[in-house]
């Protein structure tokens, strides 16, 4: 798939997800019952054009209930959406995802890659998926952590509904300008790194990056055809090798790859591909089962 | 090994989600997310 049809179905995603346009020019969120049912991506619940909830948003407010009880229902559905879809959800049905990915296309002299902390930032998302979601939030009672003092998603909800709410842009304070300042930087560092809030921030990505590996929607890379020509990981803006490893659970499923591949020997989809012997590129005969990414 | 991961996943997920409609936890996400979160939006 090429980037262009990438952007009409993350268009349509981020519109369905915000349909309640309406809200935009009253400043008012959306009531409905729609509400209730958690969207898969990043999409703050007080946008007022959100008409689903925010999942991360859901499970912290479950989590740091008074009265504490286990978040089945929110859990469950993150499962659900993680089991379906895996991280083809960041690549492409999330909002901030979206909006990340149109940062990056803006033309900018320095485009970092790769560097040095990169490997090592990685994990970030993790640690803050359990402190900021699931460890404080229970021990401190009505505190979503990462809601309050991190998401990004938030903070534009906040700037959306100011505009139109004279009331709310009083009361801003300097928590506010602590989260104005965090959505700078990931825009900003958006500009020069692809999507830096997902591959370092993202608690719904560390949701969803392990169960890349159980996904019904999954990366296939054919041995067989596979060249280890480099095209794939070269153009991989997650820097993933999917010859190496095609379910990585930093794989957003871009799809980038897919279209990239001059041999077709990566392929992804809900269907696996019935394996045959068939001869590689050197001539010599490849056993059944020499898919990566395939058990 | 990825089909039965994928199968127990699937389950877990419909099991949770019944279980959590059985709570009432929909409403309970329903009547958080119908009201603007102060703590999201910098208020708090």
């Amino acid at each position: 798939m090429d980037k262009k049809k990438r952007i009409v179905i993350q268009s349509i995603a981020t519109l369905l997800q915000n349909a309640n346009l309406k809200g935009f020019f009253t400043g008012k969120i959306y009531t409905g019952q729609s509400k209730g049912v958690c969207v898969p991506g990043l999409n703050c619940y007080s946008c007022p054009g959100a008409i689903g909830a925010c999942p991360l948003g859901s499970l912290q407010n479950a989590l740091s209930a008074y009265k504490f009880k286990l978040p089945y229902y929110v859990v469950g559905l993150l499962l659900f959406f993680g089991t379906l879809l895996g991280r083809l959800i960041c690549g492409f049905l999330c909002p901030f995802g979206f909006l990340q990915d149109l940062l990056h296309r803006i033309p900018f002299p320095v485009k970092l890659k790769h560097f040095r902390l990169d490997k090592y930032l990685r994990y970030l998302k993790y640690i803050l998926l359990v402190v900021l979601v699931i460890v404080l939030p229970i021990c401190v009672k009505m505190t979503p952590f990462f809601c309050k003092y991190l998401c990004p998603s938030g903070t534009l909800a906040g700037i959306l509904l100011s505009f139109r709410n004279s009331a709310l842009f009083q009361a801003y304070g300097k928590l506010f300008t602590w989260k104005v300042i965090v959505l700078a930087v990931i825009l900003v560092a958006g500009v020069m790194i692809a999507r830096p809030f997902c591959k370092y921030l993202c608690p719904l990505g560390a949701i969803y990056g392990p169960l890349n590996k159980v996904s019904l929607y999954r990366m296939e890379c054919d041995a067989s055809k596979c060249i280890s020509c480099g095209k794939c990981s070269a153009v991989c803006e997650m820097c993933v090798d999917p010859t190496k490893d095609a379910n990585s659970a930093e794989c957003i499923r871009c799809l980038q790859c897919v279209h990239e591949c001059p041999t077709k020997a990566l392929r992804a989809g809900i269907k696996s591909k019935p394996e045959t012997s068939k001869p590689s590129h050197e001539g010599e005969k490849v056993p059944e089962g020499r898919m990566r990414g395939k058990d | 090994m990825r089909r039965i991961g994928t199968i127990i996943c699937f389950g877990i997920s419909f099991l949770l989600i019944a279980l959590g409609i059985l709570d009432h936890q929909f409403q309970a996400v329903l009547a958080k997310a119908a009201k603007v979160c102060l703590e999201c939006i910098g208020i708090g």
